[in-house]
């Protein structure tokens, strides 16, 4: 479960552009894993358990991490039924693999690696076309430069009771090419550490950081032109019903 | 200037450390020049701020949220397989 609020607030729009810079977005946000409700000898303790015959306990080892390997599929496989399925397959794979789990990695790290082969081989199943294909798209050749703006007004995040808008920003985060999707809700959705993500999805941090660069930007520049009339559109009509005989 | 070395920053190059930045993955030299840039600058302070806001939007649970019975589903899955007598094998499956 997400714990919102984590990130620091936007600047409010009636404080000097100073305020912004005095906090450091992002330096409250912990590192956040599966095991961020068990410590990590807690969590080999219960595996050691569950290798002893008290298998009943996989169900607490996997909780922690249930909702992060749905997300992790839907990364891959942008459909829910789909992803479901294979966060079940990873999951009971993952059991009967258990034993093979060295600890060297946290038990959601090891997982979420699991659950992203499911989801490729799923993947490759689904549209019979090798993997490389899908990977194939060109990582370079867009253009990463936001789209400008003189100012910002906050949406805040009831807005998102609007259907509307709800799915422009779901349909916008489909549009990004797979590979920045993976990483993107890992970070984004799920708040995992670059370096973990780096982990399950098998590359270096720095191409982590790459892909999320890219990520937030290709989103700011198809949303930030859109989620701006959400706001400025409404005080615009408002102001000219006003002024109406 | 106090003829320091003190980085300057182009707004093109705040614009590719937005990213980091928000993860507090720059340096502390970078920061605060990243910082003194934003100060004078509004449109990379709103560019941020709309970054900024996305993420916080994405992170909301009615954004991609958990298909209903989801976690139901998942445990009663969990469940047969441990009904089924099934058990931790040491073969490797990856
Ligand atoms: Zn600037």
């Amino acid at each position: 479960m997400l714990i919102r609020g984590l990130r620091p607030p936007l600047r409010d729009e009636t404080e000097n552009v100073m305020a912004v810079t005095a906090a450091s977005p992002g330096a409250c946000l912990p590192e956040r894993g599966c095991s961020r409700t068990m410590t990590e000898s807690s969590e080999l303790d219960l595996i050691a358990r569950i290798l002893n015959g008290e298998e009943h306990l996989f169900h607490e080892l996997i909780r922690p991490c249930e909702r992060t390997a749905y997300m992790a599929a839907f990364g891959v496989l942008k459909n829910q039924a789909d992803a479901e399925d294979v966060a079940q397959e990873a999951t009971i794979k993952a059991f009967r693999a258990l034993k093979s789990f060295r600890g060297e990695a946290k038990f959601g790290t090891w997982l979420l690696s699991i659950v992203l082969n499911e989801a490729r081989g799923k993947l490759r199943q689904r549209s019979r076309m090798p993997l490389e294909s899908l990977d194939g798209k060109p990582e370079e050749q867009e253009d990463f430069t936001p789209f400008p703006l003189a100012d910002w007004r906050e949406i805040p995040s009831e807005f998102l009771e609007r259907a509307e808008l709800q799915k422009r920003i779901e349909t916008a985060i489909e549009e990004l090419i797979p590979s920045y999707r993976e990483v993107f809700l890992l970070r984004d959705k799920e708040e995992r550490s670059i370096e973990e993500i780096a982990q399950i999805v098998g590359v270096s941090t720095a191409l982590v950081k790459v892909r999320l660069f890219r990520a937030r930007m290709a989103l700011q520049k198809q949303l930030a032109p859109y989620l701006k009339q959400q706001i400025g559109g409404r005080r615009k009509r408002f102001s000219w019903m006003g002024a109406r005989p | 200037m106090d003829g320091s070395q003190a980085l300057k920053l182009s707004c093109k190059h705040v614009w590719s450390y937005i990213s980091d930045y928000i993860d507090d993955s720059v340096s502390a030299e970078e920061r605060a020049a990243i910082e003194e840039h934003l100060e004078h600058c509004e449109i990379c302070s709103a560019i941020l701020d709309s970054v900024h806001n996305i993420l916080v939007l994405t992170a909301d649970e009615r954004i991609f949220h958990l298909p209903i019975g989801y976690s139901d589903r998942l445990h009663a899955r969990i469940e047969a397989a441990l009904r089924g007598g099934e058990s931790p094998s040491s073969l490797p499956e990856r």
